[in-house]
């Protein structure tokens, strides 16, 4: 049955790259649900699957080579795997929109920002240009830069600036759902505070439901609600935050709490992650993480884990629960 | 006490651009023990690479004066300059484009000990790599690799390996940890760790992660467009932030802790062009608690308490306000 608050429902989503050199396995079998009005956090390191998973809900995966295997990704009910691309143009910066990591590269350098945003006013609302203009500018004042320079270009613009006409354009009209990928890893820490107000700020006003894809523990703390761990195109641990940062569960969640720098106790060492991340195109027979994973033990190594539900809100993909005894050594809060 | 490795005087660097005199580096003084590390923070553009690099005069100062032991590094003719460089090094920021594609793992750390002709013999050299090779933590078999074999996380452990070729002192580490995943983050934090404890290395680090400079500096130098504005041991100026500047760098690091939501001092505006300075502090325009006299002049950097150093007229009143 379909939950009416469910603004998105991803289920068993896989995503290959087909290469010469092999097929990597980007994305396999994720299942994410989110609702209305929350926010999201898909956290994991370069590789893990992260930004695949990202293009795929918009069906902006790179085709030659990517390929969407199987899975479902329904947006508020419709399911954006069957739409055709004429469907799809409605959908995307109208329902989803994406924040992509890089604010110089991602706006045109030969129009206006006005224009820039006006442009997706203009595609999706039937609105005059001078309509679509104004409500630039205002979109402007929104994200806090002064209205009068919807007539700038982009270079005229700092880079923390920039990210604010980003955000401006993704959510000029009103989306269903906020992509953001690491909207804030290319920005200095002070404007980072800047910008990650901003959208809290804008969550709450437009209330727009928003997926954060980033490698900051401390920014999902910052703006999120629930928290996605990814680590080799599978989703090892999931729930709110409190349940992903209090009650860690997964090894691989633990480890990368470990390689924080703890900013109040700095003689405190810090405990990397031995090891790499596998290789996509040639993943462990069992759990992906079982190579790097200080708890690992035969079964790990040769049967994948499956999803276990500890409450409600809270997963985890971990063999080593099939002991009920087991523990990791983080402690609950 | 331990003696002073590097002293810097009164550091300048001027660029002369289209638009003016650009002041990357405005007057820059500071000390570094041996065997100890003084991280420098800042936001880009505030001169911190700058400043590391006009001490191994990688970029030529304007004016100032840079001494290492005791040697006053700017009055080195090139020989003076190379023999000197045996002593200090850098780890660069990006290890996708501080490494020579065309030249395998051998090549790159066996470079600077051809260039200092510290080991003729070739054979002699070979295990000579595979000895630092094994200190930074590469597998012997990786020996004939070429950098685009590798990644990130064991770039840069080449990128430490061929600094420590030589035998150096002192080493400037440019944001060695910001292009890598934390996990492998703190892999490179411990091992440069490790070094320092084994080789009684000197680091100047800098950086623009404030956690992460804490963890590993005995003494910690805040940068803001060209100039200290604060300097103080590193636990110090974590507790006790005197800079307005200070204060906001530090309650913007996200916490991934959910006990410790804090009040975050969100500064308005940002870095302006280096370009024409007014003599006015540097950081009126955005401080929270600017007055007219701070418009008056540059604020010196003096000590308030000892060891600790701030260039604001008020850092006390402004104490506890927030």
């Amino acid at each position: 049955m379909n939950n009416k608050n469910l603004i998105l429902n991803i289920e068993n989503l896989v995503v290959h790259y087909e290469t010469e050199n092999g097929t990597v396995k980007a994305v396999n079998g994720i299942d994410l649900k989110l609702n209305k009005k929350r926010a999201i956090g898909l956290v994991g390191e370069t590789g893990a699957g992260k930004t695949t998973t990202a293009l795929a809900m918009l069906r902006l995966v790179p085709d030659p080579p990517g390929v969407i295997k199987s899975g479902v990704i329904e947006l508020d009910g419709e399911n954006i795997l069957e739409k055709s691309i004429k469907e799809l143009e409605k959908i995307r910066g109208k329902d989803i929109s994406m924040i992509f990591q890089d604010p110089m590269t991602a706006l045109n350098p030969v129009f206006t920002v006005g224009e820039q945003i006006a442009e997706s006013i203009i595609l999706h609302e039937k609105v005059s240009t001078a309509e679509a203009n104004t409500r630039a500018k205002e979109m402007l004042e929104m994200v806090g830069i002064p209205g009068h320079r919807a007539k700038d270009y982009p270079h005229q613009f700092s880079g923390g600036m920039k990210q604010r006409v980003v955000i401006a354009i993704a959510l000029a009209c009103h989306t269903k759902l906020l992509i953001a990928d690491e909207p804030t890893t290319a920005l200095d820490v002070t404007i980072q505070a800047q910008v990650l107000e901003l959208m809290n700020k804008l969550k709450e006003e437009y209330q727009t439901s928003l997926i954060m894809i980033t490698h900051d523990l401390g920014i999902v703390a910052e703006v999120c609600d629930e928290v996605a761990v990814m680590y080799a195109g599978r989703i090892i641990e999931q729930g709110t935050l409190r349940d992903v940062f209090n009650k860690t569960k997964h090894p691989y969640t633990e480890g990368l709490f470990n390689s924080l720098p703890n900013v109040n106790n700095r003689k405190a060492k810090l405990q990397p992650i031995p090891g790499l991340m596998p290789d996509p195109t040639d993943l462990p027979v069992g759990c992906s993480f079982s190579p790097r994973c200080p708890y690992a033990n035969d079964n790990c190594r040769e049967n994948k884990p499956i999803p276990r539900w500890i409450s409600d809100t809270h997963m985890v993909e971990c063999s080593a629960y099939d002991d009920p005894t087991f523990h990791i050594a983080r402690g609950e809060k | 006490m331990s003696k002073n490795l590097i002293e810097v005087k009164n550091l300048k660097k001027i660029f002369k651009t289209s638009h003016g005199m650009l002041h990357a580096v405005d007057g820059v003084s500071f000390t570094i023990e041996e065997g100890k590390t003084l991280g420098v923070v800042g936001e880009s553009g505030c001169g911190k690479s700058t400043t590391g690099r006009c001490i191994l005069r990688l970029i030529e100062p304007s004016s100032g004066e840079v001494y290492f032991d005791g040697h006053d590094v700017l009055s080195f003719n090139n020989k003076e300059l190379q023999k000197a460089r045996k002593e200090m090094q850098i780890i660069f920021q990006d290890p996708f484009s501080s490494l020579d594609p065309r030249k395998t793992i051998n090549q790159i750390i066996s470079e600077p000990i051809i260039i200092h002709n510290l080991i003729p013999n070739k054979n002699d050299r070979e295990n000579r790599v595979l000895e630092l090779m094994e200190t930074v933590g590469l597998a012997e078999r990786l020996i004939n690799t070429y950098p685009h074999e590798l990644d990130g996380g064991r770039r840069q452990r080449i990128g430490i390996a061929r600094a420590l070729a030589v035998n150096p002192k002192f080493i400037v580490c440019d944001e060695p940890v910001s292009a890598l995943d934390v996990s492998i983050q703190a892999q490179i934090l411990n091992l440069l760790k490790e070094l320092q404890e084994k080789l009684g290395l000197t680091y100047m680090f800098i950086t623009h992660d404030l956690s992460v400079v804490n963890h590993f500096s005995d003494h910690i130098a805040v940068m803001y467009m060209g100039m200290i504005v604060e300097k103080a041991p590193a636990e110090e100026l974590f507790t006790q932030p005197l800079h307005p500047y200070t204060q906001a760098l530090l309650s913007a690091i996200p916490v991934p802790d959910l006990s410790e939501r804090k009040n975050r001092i969100i500064l308005k505006g940002e870095v302006t062009s280096p370009i024409a300075l007014p003599e006015e502090c540097r950081f009126v325009n955005r401080c929270l608690y600017a007055c007219d006299s701070c418009k008056d002049h540059i604020p010196v950097l003096r000590e308030i308490y000892p060891d600790h150093y701030v260039a604001c007229d008020f850092p006390l009143e402004r104490k506890g306000v927030e």
